[in-house]
């Protein structure tokens, strides 16, 4: 077994792996990036759509080419050493944490950190966690399963396909599947509304005349082998209409269903999660309930924008540095979701400083405003032109808004949407 | 006449109302920048996509990406050649690729049946131009990310 002392672990090398290991580095620590695949990059690689980087490169730029710019940049220092094909398989939480990766050319090694940074990721919903009734056959897909097989692999999954969830992966597929000569004969969308961004039922399905139907959903594939089909049954009020259902004929059902925080291995060794979120219970610095392990980008909370999982896990590794430097601030006071949010993160707040937070609301709404009080008292309120569950909301509060260091007791933020 | 679009141009997705009496008096409004104005313009007289594609890699010829991976072991023991061959085996087989500007939408199936045909060996730096001046247009098609060489 390889051993090896470090300063910092990074689990996963996609998008957050990457921007905090760089920065980490940056600062003159030595890093480890674990990961799993034989390339650095994690799902960009295969989201050769465009539409990356707007916010943070100010260019419209491809996954790929986002990644490129940030593997470059870990490539280029010296502390930061990257293992490939690499599984963290365990880690063992203490005064200096050890972690247990596993690869098929060089077995087990030990790697003792002192900080950690999770960034392992999402995964992806599948047939078993929404239960869609009907036979068993195969031409059953994840979305992104099926953008691995067409944009990594080279194979197309099939001819004709259904696609259930109209997120904004399931959308980019029915545009790359119809550019890969499959047909795509409709999105189904169980909500009223699509999940998905705007520019995306305009660029990939108007463009190609798919129609996408709202509030229906599959209720049932059929198929012995291959799929043969699907039944499509229309929602009314909540109610399923089975008198008013259609059969589609398709040989391909993809699913785009939603993102799970793929916390296996924190859960493993004791991190706390939110069941709201999925991941870690976070404090002000991204640190989870075990000192020393941070938590950023998808494995934290699902983003809708690769450049929030940058600036993100960028914000993370300034907290690593300080803990490094045995300089982590540990007073922080609490932050909850309040009326209409499903979650805040942080799930805490620092004192004295400008603090940044994102949030998911629960409801659909144009003009909307975020009210945000400070032990019952209002203290912030910012207008929203629009909010609905997958936009994900930032905001930053001032140093000036916060209670001082020196005041004592917590002091509680609370933060609705109305 | 008018016409209701929603801007594609940045994950915003401003909703754009578009009216017009001929080709060049063109008014935008419910755009929120520059970007929208040209887009809707765009859009009513000659529309436009960027187009997102892979084309084939020449078998056995590709290995791992830039610099970090380059560098990389596959695995912690794996040295020399041993990781150097390991990564060349599993190198990637497609090449993602763009185009460089939006590409008039009425050369956009002529293109793809051109990138099904076609295939590329690497050593290629991300931006290099594959194809040039697509149908006439002046849009280049490039390779959205690099391949090393053997």
């Amino acid at each position: 077994m390889r051993e090896k002392r470090t300063d910092a672990v990074v689990i996963g090398g996609g998008s957050a792996g990457l921007a905090a290991a760089s920065r980490i580095a940056a600062a003159g620590y030595s890093v480890t990036v674990l990961e799993r695949e034989n390339e650095l990059g994690g799902i960009l690689n295969q989201c050769i759509h465009n539409g990356f980087g707007l916010q943070r490169f100010k260019q419209d730029l491809s996954g790929p080419e986002y990644a490129e710019r940030f593997i470059d940049s870990v490539g280029k220092q010296d502390n930061v050493e990257v293992l490939l094909e690499t599984t963290a398989l365990e880690v063992s939480p203490g005064a200096v944490h050890t972690v247990y990766g596993y690869s098929r050319q060089g077995g087990v090694s030990r790697i003792d950190a002192r900080a950690i940074v999770l960034a392992m990721g999402c995964r992806e919903r599948n047939r078993g966690n929404i239960g869609i009734p009907g036979t068993r056959p195969s031409g059953v897909f994840t979305a992104g399963l099926a953008q691995r097989l067409i944009n990594i692999d080279g194979y197309i999954p099939g001819r004709r396909a259904v696609i259930l969830g109209s997120g904004d992966i399931g959308l980019i597929m029915a545009r790359r599947c119809t550019w890969v000569g499959m047909e795509v004969l409709a999105v189904v969308e169980i909500q009223s509304y699509p999940s998905g961004l705007t520019r995306n039922i305009v660029q990939c399905l108007n463009d190609f005349g798919i129609p996408l139907y709202l509030s229906h959903t599959v209720s049932a594939i059929h198929g012995k082998d291959r799929v043969s089909g699907v039944t499509v049954t229309p929602l009314e009020e909540g109610r399923s209409m089975g008198a008013k259902s259609f059969d589609l004929d398709c040989d391909t059902i993809l699913l785009s269903v939603g993102l799970i925080p793929d916390n296996e291995l924190s859960r493993k060794f004791g991190v706390r999660l939110n069941p709201e979120t999925g991941g870690a219970f976070v404090d002000a610095g991204l640190m989870s309930s075990i000192p020393g392990v941070f938590a950023c980008g998808n494995v934290l909370h699902v983003h809708d924008l690769v450049d929030y999982v940058s600036e993100e896990s960028e914000r993370c590794a300034s907290f690593v540095i300080q803990y490094l430097k045995g300089e982590y601030h540990r007073q922080h006071h609490p932050v909850t979701a309040g009326a209409n949010v499903k979650y805040v993160i942080p799930n805490k707040y620092l004192p004295d400083t400008t603090n940044r937070f994102y949030l998911r609301s629960l409801i659909v709404k144009n003009k909307a405003e975020l009210v945000v009080t400070l032990d019952g008292e209002p203290m912030k309120r910012k207008k929203l032109s629009h909010v609905q569950p997958s936009e994900m909301v930032s905001f930053s509060l001032d140093a000036v808004d916060l209670p001082r260091t020196s005041e004592p007791g917590e002091k509680r933020l609370e933060v609705s949407i109305v | 006449m008018e016409r209701k679009l929603v801007c594609i141009s940045c994950p915003l997705g401003c909703r754009l109302t578009v009216n017009w009496e001929n080709e060049r008096n063109i008014t935008v409004s419910g755009n929120r920048c520059a970007k929208g104005e040209s887009y809707a313009t765009e859009e009513i007289l000659a529309p436009k996509r960027v187009v997102t594609a892979t084309v084939a890699v020449a078998a056995g010829a590709a290995s791992a990406t830039s610099a970090a991976a380059g560098r990389a072991a596959a695995g912690p023991a794996a040295t020399g050649q041993t990781a150097a061959a390991r990564v060349f085996t599993s190198g990637p087989r497609r090449l993602p690729v763009k185009t460089n500007a939006p590409l008039l939408k009425e050369h956009i199936s002529e293109l793809l049946n051109t990138l099904y045909r076609m295939e590329v060996k690497p050593p290629l730096r991300c931006g290099d131009v594959l194809l040039k001046d697509i149908a006439g247009t002046g849009v280049d098609l490039v390779a959205a990310r690099s391949l090393k060489g053997r």
